[in-house]
C-alpha cells in the first residue's frame, strides 16, 4: 500500500461503487483477505466442537472476510459504513447479514450476544478524523466500550490492523484496554515487511490464561522442526509455535467440517461466478494449529 | 434483514436506555430457504429473546410459534425446531423500518439491510 486509503477520504467516501468493484474483483485481494480472516477465526480460538457461532465482521466490506467465516461453518453478521462496499456483498449473496452502520458511533446491538469478533483491515479508519465533529479517542472508546457489551464474557475479538504507526497501535490498544478488554498485539512475520501482519487479539472479562495473548507466526528463535514442516504447502514460511499445546489437541479434526462438505460449497461458488481455489489434494485436508 | 439479526438489534441513540427491541414496519417480506443446523438453533436458542421473536414473527405474517416462552425440553422435538428455524433465519424483511422503542426514530431498512446511521446529535 503505497499510499493510504485512510488518508485520503473518508471510508464511506473512498469505498464508492468503483472503488468497491475494483476491491472486489482483485483476485490478489481476495486471496489475501480470505488468508488473515483465517487467521483471525483461528486467533478467536472458539472451541473445537463443531458448533456454528454467531460471530461479527466489523468493517466487513464487500464480505470477502465473512466468507472465511462461512466457509467454516459460522453464523455472521456484518456491518460496514459503505453501501457500496454492502451492495456488492448483496450481489456477491454471502450468507452473512449485513448492517449499514459506522462502528465510531457504537455497535447497535444487545448485551451479551455475540460469540467473538473479526475485523479485518478496518480498525485503523477509526483513528482518522474525518469531520470537524469526529474525536478519534471517543469514536474508539464508543466502539470498544459497545463491543465489550455485546460479547459473551469470555469471547474474543480479533482484528487485524494496518496502524500507520506506534502511536495509532497504542492508541488503539489502550481504547480496548480502558473498555475492559484483555489483550495485546500478535506479529506475524515481524522481520518481514512484506509478509508482516499484526492482529489485536482481545479478551472479553478479567485477565486469566485463556486470555493472554498467543503468539506470532515466524518470530525469531521458533524454527520449525522437520517433521512439523513437511508437506503442507505453506510450510517454507509458516513456523510452529504451539509446541507447548497438548499434542492430542491438535488432533481433533477442525469444526468437522469434510472434505464433501467443502467441495459442495465451493462447487456453489462456482456456479455463481465467484473466484474459488481449484480444487486439489490439499482441499479439505486439516491445518496445523498453529499458534 | 432475518429475525436472527432483529433479535440482537438495539437502538444506540444517545440517551436511549432500553433501545430492545426495535419495533418493525413491513413494506415488503421474503422467504429464503437455509440448511437447517439443528445444533445451531440449540445454541441460539438461549440467546433470544422470547417475545420479541415472536412479536417480530407474527409481524411479517408468521403464526406458529408458541406464544409463551418454551423451556429448553423444547430443544428435543423436531418440530419445534423446524419453526424456530423458520422464524429466525428463513423470514426476511427485504424492505420496511425499524422503529426506537424510545424515541421512535425509524431506521430504514433497504434491499433487506439495516441503516443504522446515527445523525450527529444522536450520538
Ligand atoms: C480494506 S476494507 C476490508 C473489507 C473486508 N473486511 C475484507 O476483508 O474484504 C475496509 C472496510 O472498512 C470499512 N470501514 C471503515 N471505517 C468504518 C467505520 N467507521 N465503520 C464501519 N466500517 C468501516 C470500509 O467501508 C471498508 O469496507
Amino acid at each position: 500500500m503505497s499510499s493510504r486509503p485512510e488518508l485520503q477520504a473518508p471510508p464511506e467516501i473512498f469505498y464508492d461503487d468503483t472503488e468497491a468493484r475494483k476491491y472486489t474483483s482483485s483476485s490478489r485481494i481476495i486471496e489475501i483477505q480470505a488468508k488473515l480472516s483465517e487467521r483471525a477465526l483461528e486467533l478467536l480460538a472458539l472451541p473445537d466442537d463443531g458448533v456454528p457461532r454467531l460471530l461479527l465482521d466489523i468493517g466487513c466490506g464487500s464480505g470477502l472476510s465473512g466468507e472465511t467465516l462461512s466457509e467454516n461453518g459460522h453464523q455472521w453478521i456484518g456491518l460496514d459504513i459503505s453501501q457500496s462496499m454492502l451492495d456488492v456483498a448483496l450481489e456477491r449473496e454471502v450468507e452473512g447479514d449485513l448492517l449499514l452502520s459506522d462502528m465510531g458511533q457504537g455497535l447497535p446491538l444487545r448485551t451479551g450476544v455475540i460469540d467473538g469478533a473479526i475485523s479485518i483491515s478496518a480498525i485503523q479508519w477509526l483513528c482518522n478524523a474525518d469531520k470537524s465533529s469526529h474525536e478519534p479517542r471517543l469514536r474508539l472508546k464508543a466502539f470498544f466500550g459497545s463491543l465489550y457489551r455485546c460479547l459473551a464474557r469470555g469471547a474474543k475479538a480479533a482484528f487485524q490492523v494496518y496502524p500507520e504507526n506506534v502511536a495509532q497501535r497504542e492508541l488503539i490498544l489502550s481504547s480496548a484496554m480502558r473498555a475492559g478488554f484483555a489483550g495485546g498485539v500478535v506479529i506475524d512475520y515481524p522481520h518481514s515487511s512484506k509478509m508482516r501482519k499484526e492482529f489485536v487479539v482481545l479478551t472479553c472479562g478479567p485477565p486469566s490464561i485463556s486470555s493472554s495473548v498467543p503468539q506470532g507466526k515466524g518470530q525469531d528463535g521458533e524454527s520449525c522442526s522437520d517433521d512439523e514442516s513437511s508437506g503442507d504447502e505453506e510450510d517454507q514460511t509458516v513456523c510452529i509455535s504451539d509446541r507447548h499445546r497438548p499434542r492430542k489437541k491438535q488432533k481433533v479434526t477442525k469444526k468437522g467440517r469434510t472434505r464433501q462438505w467443502i467441495l459442495k460449497r465451493k462447487e456453489k461458488g462456482r456456479r455463481k461466478g465467484n473466484v474459488v481455489p481449484r480444487d486439489t489434494k490439499y482441499t479439505g485436508r486439516k491445518r496445523k494449529a498453529r499458534f | 434483514m432475518r429475525l436472527l439479526i432483529h433479535n440482537m438489534l438495539s437502538s444506540n441513540i444517545k440517551g436511549v436506555i432500553n433501545g430492545f427491541p426495535l419495533r418493525i414496519e413491513v413494506d415488503k417480506v421474503e422467504e429464503k430457504q437455509v440448511d437447517f443446523d439443528a445444533a445451531f438453533l440449540r445454541k441460539m436458542f438461549h440467546k433470544i429473546e422470547w417475545k420479541a421473536l415472536l412479536d417480530a414473527a407474527l409481524t411479517l405474517g408468521y403464526a406458529e410459534l408458541p406464544e409463551e416462552a418454551p423451556d429448553s425440553s423444547v430443544l428435543e422435538s423436531d418440530e419445534f425446531l423446524q419453526k424456530f428455524h423458520h422464524a429466525l433465519l428463513e423470514l426476511d424483511l427485504e424492505e420496511g423500518a425499524l422503529v426506537c422503542p424510545e424515541t421512535g426514530r425509524k431506521f430504514p431498512v433497504t434491499k433487506g439491510i439495516p441503516n443504522m446511521l446515527l445523525h450527529e446529535d444522536e450520538v
